[in-house]
């Protein structure tokens, strides 16, 4: 008999996950709060990092993993990374087969372009839209099962919490319908979690409006251990917005784009300068911090305003139209300029989890049968992604799961109860009684935006310690405000203000092993940077944060690396790589 | 600047309209304007009201989640400018789809439609069997025009075609029949996509209004997919005609 699994997200570690179970012959239950194909992995644009070396580089998986594992400043367990890497290749011919529309070499292979933190043209893509294709490649994929009648889904719902048994094992999901508000329990022998980053706690991110990373909190408070939450990636190069910060692809830099402000009347390739060994194409804390420091420091920003520029008019405009059209539109479309002309004014915005929930090599939480894949997960990237790593990482994280899915559900079958998530169930409609009969004083979206301001503030770039300390004590304070939130909307029909109400407690509950998560942590590596700690300090700090959910505020404790691979060096982008080769 | 919002409680009720003022900023968009309402939602005439709902995601016009009829036409509220709009501005639904509340409407026709016309690869096999087939560079840049349609529904909410009394599926999926025939393995399987759009609501149910080009947000060249696939379907029906 087969098996019967639970998915929860529709982007790309969803969709393989789904994939790759459904043609294992097994049953799929595929929730997603958006039709699938409106995901947040559309927005991913530069592309998906495979060492398939056609270039003549002497690229290989092996370099692929050392470049990973160093741009991840030696965080990451290094096994799983290694077959990461060495899987790359075969899923960027996959997709290939699958349709995608990469771009191609004259000879008809595929074409690849470079991304920061390597030296290698090792990033597939497919214009300036890969995220959108590879997620649709995937999307038309599950449909076919879906016809066949091995996937069934369910947009519009979503996941409120994992059912447990007796044991405390993972049984299925509650989840609620964004329409009707009903309220029901689906079983389910696994239950896959893949359900995005946690965007929206900094309010104004790069992230899309369904990444409240809500599911992984509900997770978090049933138990799960949530990974490494103070490592966020604030990407460098991003447009400012009212509702959010849209993100200008590394694909810019790797097609040849420069970043430059004036400096004594004459323009300042910073970057360039800096980093000779990379110059534009460092990773993203690295190049982040510089802009950082020319703003904020040196009082550089272009025009006074915290802004630098971001220009690829020396390049021809019609490799730009091949090969980056999305990206420029986005710029156009938003701001008005053509930046085939004129350089694009950009500045550093949130843009990514490397930390979320604990999993081990088999991508399985501390809960047994409760799985996470994709931005939710901490497994892949350390303290810092490189570009172009994280559509390959959901990939393979589903992949990875789904035998083990598999397996897990015949050794520990649910036996047809039905009844199981009953109890949950119950707890679930009485918690949405009391949010339907709130009405105090607050805005649930003008707490949102506080919580927002204040993270983007004091836990991104750069941290201090009683920074941090005061934003938890707000964090704390909203969730007090939280309580006196009162409803405009009093329906029971598609009442989105009361579900993003659950969301933002959920949100609250996750910034706090954030923030805290950071202020343990007294050390600078990757994206993690305290001037009072500026160093890299693997004595005290190379270990995995652990944080454990409990009434009286998250318990943390700390997990070994696995650095049994690649011995930790010093990450410099000043100089080559085996010149820190060689130091170690 | 003031906003007329079209609203409509749920999917029986009737609709109504609603007016709310908000400070005019130019980098504003029409999805930014609903987030400023819904954070105080009183209308104009003073009265508070339920924040309007909408459906919005990427807010990169790359999802299709967020597309309204705006001032008349349709399009991603995300990438409506607030200093290309007329004052005041109305907002409504999309008319060719189910209205599930509000602004929000029920697209699922369209992802019907995918399946009703094979639209995917149909792979041996998820695992690795080596690399795809080649493919030059001029298909692949045209075929990418068609790989970028978010089945957002432009098309179809501006086809005269689609509405109460015919069953025409739209100008998106004839985009997606034809871009599946440029991957050398889509190719070999043309046959059963084509089929699927010669029956009723199917590719002959093009009146040739071309208003579909015109609404694109990604300026797909719908009516050349439409020109292709109805060539096909001829002469495959030439070719039933005599071989069946």
């Amino acid at each position: 008999m087969p098996g019967h699994h639970i998915v929860v997200g529709g982007g790309l570690a969803g969709l393989t996950t789904a994939m790759k179970l459904a043609e294992q012959g097994e049953k799929v239950d595929l929730f997603s709060i958006v039709p699938v194909k409106r995901s947040h992995s559309v927005c991913a644009q530069g592309g998906i990092n495979g060492a398939v070396n056609t270039k003549g580089e002497g690229d290989s998986p092996m370099i692929h993993f050392d470049d990973t594992i160093y741009g991840g400043d030696f965080l990451a367990d290094q096994p799983p990374v290694k077959g990461m890497c060495e899987a790359a290749p075969g899923i960027i011919y996959l997709f290939d087969r699958m349709g995608v529309m990469f771009n191609r070499t004259p000879e008809g292979l595929l074409d690849f372009r470079r991304f920061g933190g390597t030296k290698h043209h090792r990033t597939a893509f497919a214009g300036a839209t890969t995220g959108q294709q590879l997620l649709y490649a995937l999307d038309e994929q599950v449909r076919r099962y879906e016809a066949a009648g091995l996937v069934r889904k369910f947009e519009a719902w979503e996941m409120l919490s994992y059912i447990q048994d007796e044991s405390g094992d993972c049984k299925g999901i509650c989840a609620i319908d964004n329409r009707s508000m009903e309220i029901r329990a689906f079983p389910g022998d696994t239950v896959m979690i893949a359900t995005g980053g946690p965007g929206l706690i900094y309010g104004r991110s790069t992230q899309s409006l369904v990444n409240t990373g809500s599911a992984a909190s509900a997770c978090f408070q049933q138990g799960a251990i949530y990974a490494n939450g103070e490592f966020i990636q604030v990407h460098p190069t991003a447009v400012p917005g009212e509702d959010k910060n849209r993100l200008i692809s590394e694909s810019i830099r790797g097609e040849g784009g420069r970043v430059w402000t004036y400096k004594d009347g004459k323009p300042w390739y910073f970057l360039e300068e800096m980093y000779p060994a990379y110059g534009n194409l460092v990773p993203r804390d690295i190049a982040t911090r510089a802009i950082h420091k020319v703003v904020y420091e040196m009082g550089l920003g272009v025009e006074g305003q915290p802004l630098v520029f971001l220009d690829v008019s020396h390049i021809d405009p019609a490799v730009l139209n091949a090969k980056v059209a999305g990206v420029l539109e986005i710029y156009e479309k938003f701001v008005g300029q053509d930046p085939r002309k004129v350089p694009m004014k950009i500045f550093p915005a949130m843009h990514y989890s490397m930390g979320g929930l604990w999993v081990d090599f088999k991508q399985q939480t501390n809960i047994k049968g409760l799985f996470a894949s994709g931005e939710c997960e901490y497994q892949y990237h350390g303290a810092n992604r490189l570009g172009a790593n994280s559509l390959l990482s959901c990939i393979y994280a589903g992949m990875v799961s789904a035998p083990v899915m598999t397996d897990y559900a015949k050794a520990h079958p649910n036996g047809g109860n039905e009844r199981i998530g009953e109890q949950e169930v119950v707890r679930q409609r009485e918690s949405f009684d009391k949010i339907f009969k709130m009405s105090g004083r607050e805005n649930v979206f003008a707490i949102w935006r506080e919580l927002g301001d204040i993270m983007t503030e004091n836990v991104t770039v750069v941290r201090y310690n009683d920074k941090l300390k005061a934003t938890d004590a707000k964090i704390l304070e909203l969730k007090e405000r939280w309580g006196n939130i009162g409803l405009n909307d009093r329906g029971k029909w598609a009442n989105t203000e009361a579900l993003f109400v659950r969301h933002l407690w959920n949100m609250l509950e996750l910034a706090r092993p954030i923030t805290l998560g950071a202020l343990n942590r007294n050390e600078s590596r990757g994206a993690h940077y305290k001037p009072e700690f500026p160093e890299r300090d693997d004595a005290n700090f190379l270990k995995t944060t652990m944080a454990q959910w409990s009434s009286d505020g998250p318990r943390f404790s700390w997990a070994p690396v696995d650095v049994s691979l690649i011995k930790p060096r010093p990450r410099r982008y000043d100089v080559e790589k085996s010149a820190t080769m060689k130091a170690a | 600047m003031v906003l007329k919002i079209k609203r409509q409680d749920d999917p029986n009720s009737s609709a109504y309209w609603e007016e709310f003022e908000i400070p005019y900023k130019a980098h504003h968009n029409v999805v930014s304007m609903l987030m400023e309402i819904r954070q105080n939602p009183v209308t104009r005439g003073g009265k508070a009201v339920s924040p309007p709902v909408f459906h919005a995601n990427c807010l990169e016009e790359v999802c299709g989640a967020c597309t309204m009829v705006i001032n008349g036409r349709v399009r991603q509220a995300c990438s409506t400018i607030a200093s290309e709009l007329p004052n005041p501005t109305t907002i409504e639904p999309m008319t060719k789809f189910p209205v599930i509340r509000d602004l929000w409407v029920d697209r699922e026709k369209m992802f019907d439609n995918l399946k009703k016309v094979h639209s995917w690869i149909p792979i041996d096999g998820s695992y690795d069997l080596g690399p795809g087939p080649r493919l030059d560079s001029d298909t692949q840049q045209f075929a990418y025009l068609f790989s970028r349609c978010m089945t957002c529904g432009c098309c179809v909410e501006a086809c005269p075609q689609v509405n109460s009394h015919s069953k025409f599926m739209g100008p998106a999926v004839m985009g997606q029949v034809y871009l599946m025939s440029q991957h050398p393995t889509g190719k070999m399987h043309e046959d059963e996509r084509i089929e699927a759009v010669m029956g009723d609501g199917g590719v002959a149910d093009c009146g040739n209004a071309q208003n579909c080009v015109e609404v694109c947000p990604k300026n797909i060249p719908l009516t050349t997919a439409i020109g292709w696939v109805g060539r096909k379907a001829s002469v495959k029906w030439l070719r039933d005609l005599f071989t069946k």
